[in-house]
């Protein structure tokens, strides 16, 4: 299984323990996951997206049997279709973009440019919907969280359109998830590290309702413990307790 | 057979919560107990701070020490209490006393260092319960629905009351846990509880260096996969064997009154 929301890299607005490849390659093993789609944490925050990208595939370069490179491509930047199609040569499994933190809106016309880019070439575009708590997000951090009005204009943007989106909560999912068509809805893949368990039990909600295939692993190392994930899984009910999740592995190229 | 666990920050629904689910939400809880290992499960009921209070602290009390009747071998009760009535909350503590509440919950209607807390600490203490306060990580602007109180909050109302044991609720509850840890520092009555819908990394480790294992609880409160995988960082966190017991039940046992948990004693 694949780690769909791995990072590296230090974080702008708290200190996180290690942030680093080698370091993550362990924890992932210690989980009993096969690899992880790793961004570069510091990129959302960055204007000019080719350094972080180049820092991120020299960082992972050591590692590549087990950690993929899920680089940024800013669609409102010169020659991104020149880096997109770089960057998935080289072999980067999926491509990462932040609408919010580029003050992009839902229609903007990049954003769908850049979904229907990735789709032609097979490659998953990963949205992510929030990296910290609202409610210990620093006064300057304030992008907000990436709403379903973003995600349904790319779900819709055309057919070959895969978007992994991770960090949603149950709201959101369910806000985007039942806004679209059967066909539509199965462009999207949703991570469930911060939907809440029991005794709530949204994410047993969801299983049960939008399909345990729809989901698929992501951690948010190193923002969140990688432990949430799987204990999310291990508290499904019994009689959901075997469904069976996506693994990004399956996806593009 | 494993160790003990407490979970020292739970809560259930009843009929007038103001949820058709409330049922399916309790059994959930005490499913995921089982899953998890939970060996007691230490449990309150909210009343509001509105137009229907006290009356529904009153009623919600009823119905937990009803539910924590039924499952004694699982459950134990925190008898809640709304600081504004002043009078109703120390008749509501000598009732709870009576009908077997091992702690008391305040509700978040008045600022932690308010003085319509003190009658309440004060009775807290001659009966010998700990107090479970609901805290905000740091306080940095007003939210609705509660009267919201940060780390320096409680501390203050704390070191007016040192021979009671104050439960800092959720550290992981949201909001920033790093300005929590030095304000409650050198208030040694006061014990935040791991419960929360935040895991970042950090926060396990972080507290404790900074304030030691003899001072944390593990806990779930509203989201238990993120206490299981609280439970699951402190096992590979390299503690020590009697830290992590501290933590799972051993500092919770020292908390309550003597004898709230056997099975944790016997075990």
């Amino acid at each position: 299984m694949i780690d769909c929301a791995a990072f590296i890299g230090p974080y702008p607005f708290r200190q996180l323990p290690h942030p680093d490849p080698d370091v993550l390659v362990r924890v992932l093993a210690r989980e009993g996951l096969s690899g992880a789609w790793v961004g570069y944490l510091p990129a959302p925050w960055q204007r000019d997206p080719v350094a972080a990208n180049e820092s991120l595939l020299a960082a992972l370069v050591p590692h590549r049997s087990t950690l993929h490179p899920a680089p940024v491509v800013r669609p409102d930047w010169p020659r991104w279709e020149h880096m997109l199609r770089d960057l998935v040569e080289q072999g980067s499994p999926a491509i990462r973009a932040y609408p919010m933190h580029w003050g992009m809106g839902p229609h903007d016309a990049s954003m769908r440019a850049l979904a229907l880019s990735c789709g032609e070439l097979r490659v998953p575009l990963v949205l992510t919907v929030r990296f910290e708590d609202l409610r210990q997000r620093s006064a300057l951090d304030v992008a907000g969280d990436l709403t379903a009005a973003h995600i349904r204009t790319l779900a819709r943007a055309g057919a070959s359109v895969r978007l992994v989106v991770t960090g949603a909560g149950r709201e959101l999912l369910e806000e985007t998830h039942w806004s679209l068509t059967p066909d539509e809805q199965r462009r999207v893949l949703w991570d469930f590290a911060w939907i809440w368990g029991p005794p709530e039990d949204h994410f047993a909600h969801l299983v049960r309702t939008i399909g345990a295939e729809r989901f698929v692993y992501g951690t948010h190392w190193p923002l969140r413990l990688t432990q949430n994930a799987r204990a999310n899984l291990d508290l499904l009910p019994e009689s959901l307790r075997h469904a069976a999740i996506t693994d990004v592995a399956s996806l593009g190229r | 057979m494993t160790d003990p666990l407490i979970d020292a920050h739970a809560h259930f629904y009843h009929a007038e919560s103001g949820r058709g689910d409330w049922e399916r939400v309790n059994a959930a809880r005490m499913r995921a107990g089982d899953a998890i290992g939970v060996t007691y499960h230490v449990v309150s009921v909210l009343g509001s701070y509105g137009h229907t209070s006290p009356t529904d602290v009153s009623r919600g009390n009823d119905v937990m020490r009803a539910m924590a009747d039924a499952d004694r071998e699982r459950v134990r009760w925190y008898v809640t209490v709304n600081p504004n009535h002043t009078a109703h909350a120390l008749d509501e503590i000598a009732r709870g006393v009576a009908s077997g509440a091992v702690g008391v919950k305040l509700l978040a209607s008045r600022r932690a260092d308010d003085a319509l807390n003190d009658p309440i600490c004060a009775l807290a203490e001659e009966h010998g319960l700990p107090i479970l306060h609901h805290i905000w990580q740091h306080r940095t602007r007003e939210w609705p629905n509660q009267e919201i109180s940060d780390g320096r909050d409680l501390a203050r109302l704390a070191a007016r009351h040192p021979r009671v044991a104050f439960i800092l609720a959720h550290l992981g509850g949201g909001g920033d846990w790093a300005h929590t840890l030095p304000a409650v520092v050198d208030t040694p009555n006061v014990y935040p509880d791991l419960s929360g819908s935040g895991v970042d990394r950090g926060m396990i480790d972080t507290a404790l260096q900074v304030l030691g294992a003899q001072r944390l609880l593990w806990a779930c409160d509203l989201t238990m996969e993120t206490g299981l995988a609280k439970l699951r960082a402190l096992e590979v966190v390299g503690l020590p064997e009697d830290d992590l017991r501290a933590v799972r039940w051993g500092n919770a046992a020292r908390l309550f009154p003597p004898g709230t948990f056997p099975r944790c004693v016997a075990a």
